[in-house]
């Protein structure tokens, strides 16, 4: 795509059409939009509901999540709870967890509208009418925006109404503006540094993880230690300092909406000085000879950008893991909440253990989410029809195929396996014993893997069977995650919980591990996959 | 002579659609075959079953002496193939996917490789993102010229190219002719065409209307004449002559279409009326593709 350099001209402000990409945008997002942010509204409303069923009154309330409250594990992952009132309970799960997810819908619909869009070739084609240069950028940030805007709304209106504080209602309303209108920034300026849509992905996403890294250690940092001053420099931290339905502070979205405006400018300064096509960051010249012999070693060759950033996220995802480790025994300081988290883990395992058996399932999620990305590659390498340059060599189907599970299965051991180790050395230095440390950790994420390989065996078949539908492996995995979060709390049956592979992950370290389910799982993924590839094998390409 | 590629009563349906209509087509081995026909024809539709990336529903196709659909590995190692659109991976560059598209293949003729991106004047260290259209179908060229193999399946391949370009892919694909190999020309270009290839198909809503060399479509098809004669001629006299048709008289002037084995007797009795000044120009390639088109779409509806 040569980008020819044409300056904007002087006289206009580059808007010119804004209001039809708009439109244009509006209607290709008419169902993603309203369903995701019904969706998050219902999440947060139906759980809150469902906690006020679950518990009479407040004491209950406070018990029964007592070791919720307690465990720095759960800390990490939902934040610190904002007072010890049943809405701040009944919400304890969906403030960050929403927050994040509201955070993805910000970052798909600027993406998809700006970089993708613009790597397709389609922005051209539309510059080329009558389309102001900062007209598509301006129509993908007000869309994010109402996205956003529209989630929150709806949120706060649905938790008022199931009787939810309205003070605190509002104000996790201004949780989720904060993160929200944060992502829709981080995703502009994004979109204009790289020149693919895997960058800009990699960009925002590699953001998102950081933000929840960065409070995740502030928010379970020790009372006086200089570390909780962490989770200020987070927008998620933001998000989480709101403190709904506790302190409700709502000043702090002046924080959210300074770093949106200051984002979104700064996106619309980069956008002004690149060409149409090109990122601010320069695509360099590469070799003009290559090594890659097989299928194989050019899958390996595609994946190896992905696997790097994947591999440092998990090594830092185990620095955290291992250094919060050592506050896990602090954090428990009676000795009734000690004995229920033990029964909560059901084995006799160690808090520290249970913490990391807990952690570990979170990590095996994130290693499925590398796993679909890894094998839905192969819908991509179709649609764009690549796939046909390469299957009119002799490279087979099956053996192309076989070679993108590989990838994956290898992928999510490494990701898990390095994150392991990195916890085992930090961990291990802490308590004095690093080889037993790490040897118990590598036995207990081996054995998450196996419901690992039953997402990707499910992302296979669809690909194989249903190639349109493959990204409903993902829908997949969201489900499979809230199954596990909300199934206890929202009395699903037990079928239905026990859809997700998750749920028959044993509990390591610590916990007893029967064969059973794990060589269950691994036959079941064995069998998708193989339906996936027989399916490939007959069917149409292209 | 052998074929290089024979498909009979090839049928192809997706959905409610029917892209192939019972097709046949054959391909002499060693020569260069045209595949005309207007978009949506079928064209791409014939050379993926050849590829094996479709299944046929009906009907045979053979590709080089095997199946398309169970012998991949073995045919492909013969064969190279060039789309109409090339879809590169964004961050390799053209040289590595030249490298390894030839390796898949079974091998790079380096010696190939160089002459190639030399004369297609082909920048291998850029990143597959950064190439225009027309450079992305040089990647594609080289590679499959990269390669020792003995049929090209091209699908409309020089789209997007300059015409220096177009000439030096026409002298690469005689080159290529000479040294033994046959090549499936599916093109719009009939200018292309018409300089590059030995035979021709011409097919229309899935099915072959009309195959053979140039100078059999050029008999099949109607000449136009005309003359400006020293002596009045009576238009009954011409109409009434075999293969003659459109005749129109206005004084001294006279226009005809005549197909191409009456053209002898249709000057002999012009001649008679003493001929001051004749041109005849023989249907280009355009003209015959148009006519098939009329003809067949005045046919089927």
């Amino acid at each position: 795509m040569t980008a020819l350099a044409v300056p904007a001209r002087k006289a206009g402000v580059g808007l010119t059409g804004t209001t039809s990409l708009l439109r244009l945008a509006a209607r290709r997002d008419r169902v993603l939009v309203p369903v995701s942010a019904f969706g998050l509204a219902a999440f947060v409303a139906l759980s809150a509901k469902a906690t006020f069923a679950l518990f009479p009154d407040l004491a209950s309330a406070q018990q029964g999540m007592a070791s919720t409250l307690a465990n720095p594990a759960l800390v990490a992952m939902y934040g610190p709870i904002s007072s010890l009132s049943i809405d701040s309970i009944a919400t304890l799960k969906s403030v960050l967890l929403g927050g994040v997810f509201l955070a993805l819908l910000a970052y798909v619909v600027v993406r998809r509208h700006t970089r993708t869009e613009e790597e397709a070739g389609r922005l051209e084609l539309l510059g080329a009418g009558v389309v102001g240069r900062r007209a598509a950028l301006t129509a993908a940030v007000l869309l994010g925006t109402a996205a956003v805007l529209l989630t929150v709304v709806l949120t706060v209106v649905w938790s008022i109404a199931v009787g939810l504080d309205p003070a605190g209602s509002v104000a996790l309303g201004v949780s989720w503006l904060v993160m929200g209108l944060s992502w829709v920034g981080v995703t502009a300026v994004a979109a204009q540094l790289t020149s693919s849509t895997r960058g800009t992905a990699a960009w925002s996403l590699g953001a998102l993880a950081v933000a929840f890294l960065v409070r995740a250690v502030g928010d379970t940092a020790g009372g006086d230690s200089p570390a909780r001053f962490l989770s200020w420099l987070s927008p998620l931290g933001w998000g989480v300092k709101v403190s709904p339905y506790g302190e409700n502070r709502y000043w702090v979205a002046v924080l959210g909406l300074a770093l949106y405006a200051a984002l979104v400018a700064a996106a619309f300064v980069l956008l002004d000085r690149r060409d149409l096509g090109s990122g601010v960051l320069p695509s360099r010249a590469g070799h003009d000879r290559s090594p890659v012999r097989t299928a194989g070693a050019l899958t390996r060759r595609l994946a190896r950008g992905t696997l790097v950033g994947w591999v440092v996220a998990y090594a830092v995802l185990g620095v955290v893991l291992g250094s919060i480790a050592g506050s896990v025994e602090t954090f428990v300081d009676s000795p009734e909440v000690a004995d229920m988290l033990r029964a909560m883990g059901g084995d006799a395992g160690s808090i520290t253990d249970i913490y990391f058996s807990t952690e570990l399932h979170f990590a095996a999620i994130g290693a499925s989410a590398l796993a679909i990305a890894l094998v839905t590659r192969m819908h991509t390498e179709e649609t764009t029809t690549r796939l046909e340059s390469l299957l009119a060599t002799p490279v087979r189907r099956t053996g192309w195929a076989l070679g993108h599970i590989v990838i994956a299965v290898v992928a999510s051991a490494v990701v898990m396996l390095v994150s392991v180790v990195v916890a085992g050395l930090v961990h291990g230095a802490d308590v004095g014993d690093v080889g037993g440390t790490v040897g118990r950790l590598v036995g207990a994420a081996l054995s998450t893997l196996p419901a690992v390989w039953v997402v990707l065996a499910v992302a296979v078949l669809l690909y194989g069977a249903l190639p349109r539908f493959t990204g409903l492996a993902w829908a997949a995995l969201i489900v499979f995650l809230l199954l596990g979060e909300f199934g206890d709390l929202l009395d699903l049956p037990g079928w239905l919980v026990d859809l997700s592979p998750f749920t028959h992950l044993p509990a390591l370290p610590g916990g007893t591990v029967g064969a059973a389910p794990l060589v269950g799982l691994t036959l079941v993924a064995a069998a998708l996959s193989a339906a996936g590839v027989a399916a490939l094998r007959r069917r149409d390409i292209g | 002579m052998t074929s290089a590629i024979q498909v009979h009563d090839l049928r192809k349906t997706f959905g409610h659609t029917v892209a192939l209509d019972g097709l046949d087509l054959d391909v002499a081995t060693g020569e260069i075959h045209g595949f005309l026909g207007p978009n949506g024809a079928g064209k791409s539709t014939t050379i993926r079953i050849l590829l094996g990336l479709l299944r046929a529903d009906g009907g045979s196709a053979t590709l080089l002496g095997g199946d398309p659909w169970h012998e991949v590995e073995t045919l492909h190692r013969r064969l190279a193939y060039v789309p109409g659109d090339v879809a590169l991976w964004p961050n390799l560059t053209g040289g590595e996917v030249i490298d390894i598209l030839a390796r898949l293949r079974g091998g790079v003729d380096e010696k190939r490789r160089a002459s190639m991106l030399e004369r297609f004047d082909l920048d291998p260290t850029k990143k597959g993102r950064s190439y225009s259209k027309g450079n992305r179908q040089k990647v594609a060229l080289v590679a499959a010229l990269s390669s020792d193999v003995e049929l090209l399946l091209l699908d409309e391949p020089t789209s997007g190219l300059d015409p220096l370009m177009e000439a030096v892919f026409r002298d690469v694909v005689h080159e290529f002719r000479q040294g033994g190999g046959t090549v499936l020309l599916s093109s719009h270009i009939l200018s292309e065409v018409e300089q590059v290839c030995d035979r021709v198909s011409i097919i229309r809503a899935g099915v072959n209307v009309e195959s053979g060399t140039l100078t059999d479509l050029r008999h099949l098809s109607r000449t136009t004449v005309r003359a400006t004669l020293a002596r009045p001629v009576d238009p009954a006299l011409l109409t009434g002559l075999p293969g003659v048709g459109d005749v129109v008289v206005s004084g001294d002037r006279v226009t005809c279409t005549v197909g191409g084995d009456d053209l002898g007797r249709l000057l002999e009795v012009l001649g008679t009326h003493g001929i001051t000044a004749l041109t005849s120009a023989p249907p280009t390639l355009e003209e015959l593709f148009m006519d098939q088109y009329r003809t067949t779409s005045t046919a089927t509806s």
